[in-house]
């Protein structure tokens, strides 16, 4: 199993490890639901080390990313990042991830921490131009600083006008004294800052971040909270609610999956898309109270199976059960009625336009 | 870690305050840690005879789902219904407002766990 580098600084606040992707992972210092309000309400602190990051240089960079990610890569400026899913040859996703375009002929992709060697492995195989590429994950430490006050902490600490950085944008530059990367990313809706750090100064860089936050309570997050901050949001994660076998464009994906551009098995998607996709990824939130969880069968009025869970919580925000899950098509408009088998029971549910937290 | 020298335990992570042939049950200290903030705790066998090991109800976390499991054979004779509204409590009171269902039991208490067994087991 391996550590993230401030492992040491997350045992010593009290945090529950569990391993997670290949890593041991905080995944809760004190309450999944004070966790989760804390970066709803104010600013929280996830360490996410465990994501994988590779760098690719050189004149044909951008040739080989278009051919292995589904958005169009080609429409970033520098100083942008892009959602992007990398599609397999047989209808699937390998992964998803995030491309930064740092200049022409510089771009990071972050990918996650249990597809790291797949997706290398998969990259590579589809390299007709030998890209320079570096896998850098072991050298980044990764510190989400995300909710309402996340700014304001930050701006403490750089002469970076963070307000000027528009979402999905970043920017290259100096923080708590140690150049990194700021992103205006993240995964919870709850606005913030996603900061690339060299590993050996990221436990000063940390430390600065929760002394500069202080007057706002801020808090170390854990990958509990990390989860229902997600699907409130409605966001998918790989492994749940996407995988090798689910294609982008029943997932609710086709907004990355631009056909303006060839890319791995791109001739298949488009003809999907012409077809029609025999199941869709929906939201949808308990009506009677219960609370859904991954795999439980999704049944019609009738009980017939119409689909499965791939996500599911009770919400800390909204005091109710949501979830994601694929259902056949037909059932997939908002407000149709779905039943989610818990145990026993098939209990009411409504499908749901995410994300769950207007 | 509250592990009280009066209650017996399972290694299911459950305690009992036995008092003559009845006996108040609930989930550990340790458990509750372990789950995470409890959000829902449901017990639809009031009334009726569980073996011991049988699943006599549900708990709920956040993040995870968990069977619970009788500790002993008898009669589930009460639900605590105060958990319906406040299942929160089992995580802040574990051994006292947190306590889950009354036995009335009708087998014999021997394979139950002392404390210093209970500790032993989760390793205190």
């Amino acid at each position: 199993m391996n550590k993230i580098p401030l492992h040491h600084l997350h045992q010593s606040l009290g945090a529950k490890i569990v391993p997670f992707a290949g890593y041991e992972m905080p995944v809760r210092y004190s309450s999944d639901k004070e966790e989760h309000h804390a970066v709803r309400q104010s600013v929280g602190v996830f360490d996410v080390s465990h994501m994988g990051e590779f760098k690719l240089t050189g004149p044909n960079a951008l040739e080989l990313i278009q051919a292995v990610t589904s958005n169009d890569a080609s429409k970033m400026v520098d100083g942008q990042a892009q959602y992007s899913c990398l599609p397999n040859d047989r209808g699937g996703i390998v992964d998803d991830l995030l491309v930064y375009r740092i200049s022409t002929e510089k771009y990071l992709l972050v990918v996650n921490a249990s597809n790291i060697e797949k997706d290398w492995n998969w990259i590579k195989s589809k390299d007709k131009w030998n890209v320079p590429m570096k896998n850098i994950s072991e050298e980044i430490v990764l510190l989400a600083v995300q909710g309402p006050k996340a700014q304001i902490t930050l701006q403490k600490l750089t002469e970076i006008d963070l307000s000027a950085i528009s979402f999905y944008r970043f920017i290259q530059g100096e923080l708590a004294g140690t150049d990194m990367i700021i992103s205006a990313t993240g995964y919870t809706g709850a606005g913030g800052f996603e900061l690339y750090i060299p590993k050996g100064h990221a436990e000063k860089v940390w430390k600065s971040i929760f002394a500069a936050g202080e007057e706002f309570d801020i808090k170390p997050i854990g990958l509990g909270a990390r989860d229902t901050l997600r699907l409130e949001m409605g966001f998918c994660l790989y492994g749940n609610d996407i995988d090798d076998t689910t294609s982008p464009l029943e997932a609710g994906l086709s907004w990355i999956t631009k056909f303006s551009k060839d890319f791995t098995n791109a001739d298949a998607l488009r003809k999907q898309k012409e077809t029609g996709v025999s199941q869709r990824l929906v939201g949808f939130e308990m009506v009677e109270r219960g609370i859904p969880r991954k795999d439980y069968t999704i049944v019609d009025e009738q009980g017939n199976s119409i689909g499965r869970v791939t996500s599911g919580t009770m919400s800390p925000s909204l005091e109710k059960g949501i979830g994601m899950g694929y259902v056949k098509t037909g059932f997939h408009q908002v407000d149709t009625e779905l039943f989610i088998q818990i145990r026993n029971k098939s209990l009411k549910a409504k499908v749901v336009k995410p994300p769950f937290l207007k | 870690m509250n592990i009280p020298q009066e209650l017996k335990y399972t290694k299911d992570h459950e305690w009992l305050r036995i008092d003559g042939d009845e006996a108040i049950v609930g989930i550990t200290d340790f458990a509750q840690g372990e789950l995470g903030d409890i959000v829902y705790v449901e017990v639809e066998t009031e009334g009726d005879t569980v073996e011991a090991g049988g699943v006599f109800g549900t708990v709920e976390a956040v993040k995870t789902v968990s069977d619970l499991f009788m500790p002993v054979d008898g009669e589930v004779a009460e639900f605590n219904t105060a958990l319906e509204s406040n299942p929160e409590v089992v995580n802040a009171d574990p051994y006292g407002d947190g306590w889950m269902i009354k036995v009335k039991i009708s087998g014999g208490t021997e394979g139950l766990l002392s404390a210093d067994d209970y500790k032993a087991l989760i390793g205190e």
